[in-house]
């Protein structure tokens, strides 16, 4: 072979010897072509009147006709603050559990122990919404649920669960840190983990107590993954977990003051009022703005720490 | 290490032992309540309420699942075989596309790499979605519409699975594999894949849980009963406990038996999580494995 090669033939040479690799892509590719790209291309029906005799691609264009429509109502403003506010609730509380359980859990001396903890406390986790809805009716359900029974048996009024949008965002919170919380604290205990010990040997030299430790030593070099981890939820602000509030609540329309998110609207809009002017938009909107989201949050990240930003 | 454990330190692991045993009782709680609410007798629940102690027990609400086992039944093949075939596909194509990505040497990497990161920042929602897989592929009331839309591939799986490759599948058994004359598939389906398996049951871990615990495919794409999975099914029940009843065959099979109403709720829905119950101790491992290192580099 000489040495002078000029950079074509190199390159088909390299095509023709790597054409498997070319090959094994094929299947993977093209299923993120039909189930990712191909929505994406179809974010413009948001502009369209959708008149299914004519098709979709016949469909008259009605410009920002949808959106319009969108905005004047009061659900717009309910879903949007809804899945904000649920967000950085989550966001703080979560963050301080996952933080707390991880700790406790890397603290443990026995392997076994450490083992029994995060396998009961991420159980929660594999149950799936259907199961939670059902769980979360024999506590809540107005007749002969636990909580209305306890109540009873103090002497208090039963509370009609389904029907008071006011205890809900209580109720919601809650259920997501049950199923979240062993996920969240794996996490944390895996970069305690990665600690090196030899800090907390000579800090314990020196006479540190265990929380002096733990001020000193853990938080500030769990600092870069919390903050890491919590501007990608910023990022996610605008997306909410769609069996956490459509299931839970058990569809009650009485409480969608107070569980209505873009995820479930967009669901209700589409599936039981055939309206997908409406539904089309929040989505659009949807898409575009936690696109927007995510972009800033990474360039905040990159700005922060680089090694660990996304792109 | 010694074993003399300061006072300040003794004092706070009791602390976190009862602070941990506390959220594991929170954690069961509710699973128990499951269990108990199905193994109540039905004159109990109605009177008294679910409890976690119930004091008359009775065993009709399976009793009656059994009778009228065929929907339940149906739905619980179907659930597997979802979860069986999604599975399998997802371990076939996530690797193959994975495993390119992860040769410095291949030349479309950067480009293929942007493509498949990119749908892990922006997607084009349900709406778009929902309207491909029925006007176009016409997925509406198949099987095939419980397998494809969404669950089948996800770019996270990819990275995953990508770095994985990267780290721990050295460049010179490569090189050697190809000394000898080995192809890029023979060295992928007989040196690659076999070095894997720890990932390989790692991601089939999310998606086989994901298939199995997967309601959503059904209330967008079906709404034949007979093809109602588990969780559609339970999903159905959960609105409307009289489904079960009301459904034909069964109310001939089983007409003498009034259905107990509230404990049935509960009996289907341990039915629903029992292989999930029964297979966690075998697989936590490689489950709490696969969410620390997917932390790690997202």
């Amino acid at each position: 072979m000489s040495k002078v090669k000029t950079a074509a033939p190199r390159k088909a040479g390299k095509f023709r010897r790597q054409w498997p690799l070319w090959v094994m892509i094929i299947p993977g590719m093209l299923y993120l072509l039909i189930n990712n790209y191909g929505p994406m291309i179809g974010l413009f029906i948001a502009f369209k009147k959708i008149d299914y005799s004519k098709g979709i691609w016949g469909s008259d264009w009605v410009g920002l006709d949808n959106f319009e429509y969108l905005f004047k109502t009061d659900a717009a403003f309910t879903m949007t603050r809804n899945t904000i506010l649920y967000n950085l609730v989550f966001i703080v509380l979560g963050t301080i559990l996952g933080v707390a359980v991880g700790i406790m859990l890397s603290e443990l001396r026995k392997k076994i122990e450490v083992k029994f903890f995060q396998t009961v406390i991420l159980l929660p986790y594999l149950l799936s919404w259907v199961i939670c809805a059902y769980i979360g009716y024999a506590f809540l359900s107005k007749e002969t649920g636990l909580i209305n029974n306890f109540l009873e048996m103090l002497g208090m009024s039963a509370v009609d669960w389904y029907n008071d949008p006011g205890k809900w965002p209580f109720i919601l919170t809650f259920v997501h840190l049950w199923k979240g919380i062993g996920y969240s604290s794996i996490i944390y205990m895996a970069s305690i983990i990665g600690i090196d010990t030899s800090l907390y040997e000579s800090a314990m030299v020196d006479g540190a107590r265990k929380w002096q430790q733990i001020r000193y030593i853990t938080l500030p070099l769990l600092k870069p993954t919390v903050i890491m981890l919590t501007i990608m939820s910023i990022g996610r602000m605008f997306y909410s977990d769609f069996g956490l509030f459509y299931q839970m609540p058990m569809n009650s329309g009485a409480v969608f003051s107070t569980t209505q998110t873009i995820d479930t609207y967009v669901y209700r809009a589409l599936m039981q009022q055939s309206d997908i002017a409406m539904s089309s938009a929040a989505g659009f909107y949807q898409s575009i703005v936690g696109f927007i989201l995510v972009l800033t949050a990474n360039a905040v990240v990159r700005k922060l720490s680089p090694e660990n930003a996304m792109f | 290490m010694s074993n003399v454990l300061g006072r300040g330190e003794k004092i706070f692991q009791v602390i976190i032992h009862i602070i941990l045993l506390l959220l594991a009782v929170c954690a069961i709680a509710p699973i128990w309540i499951l269990v108990t609410g199905s193994i109540t007798s039905e004159q109990e629940l109605i009177l008294d309420g679910y409890s976690f102690f119930p004091k008359s027990l009775s065993l009709d609400a399976y009793i009656y699942l059994f009778r009228k086992a065929s929907d339940i039944l149906r739905a619980y093949g179907i659930t597997l075989f979802i979860t069986i075939v999604g599975t399998a596909g997802s371990l076939i194509i996530t690797p193959m596309l994975a495993y390119p990505l992860s040769r410095k040497d291949f030349s479309g990497k950067t480009v293929i790499a942007f493509l498949v990161f990119f749908t892990m920042l922006f997607n084009g929602g349900i709406v778009p979605s929902y309207i491909m897989w029925t006007q176009i592929f016409h997925l509406k009331n198949t099987i095939w519409s419980l397998i494809l839309p969404s669950l089948l591939m996800n770019g996270f799986n990819v990275i995953l699975m990508k770095n994985y490759f990267a780290q721990n599948i050295p460049v010179e058994i490569i090189e050697a594999c190809k000394i000898d004359g080995a192809g890029e598939f023979r060295i992928f389906f007989k040196m690659i894949l076999p070095l894997s398996l720890p990932i390989m049951a790692t991601v089939g871990l999310f998606v086989g849980i994901a298939y199995w615990n997967d309601w959503t495919n059904g209330l967008y794409y079906v709404t034949d009963t007979e093809l109602f999975s588990l969780q559609n099914l339970l999903n159905r029940i959960l609105q409307d406990v009289q489904f079960l009843s009301s459904s034909s065959e069964i109310s001939a099979a089983g007409g003498s038996m009034e259905m107990p109403s509230v404990g049935i709720r509960m009996a289907i829905s341990v039915v629903g999580i029992l292989p999930i119950m029964v297979l966690y101790p075998f697989f936590q491992k490689y489950f709490v494995k696969g969410i620390a290192i997917g932390a790690v580099k997202g």
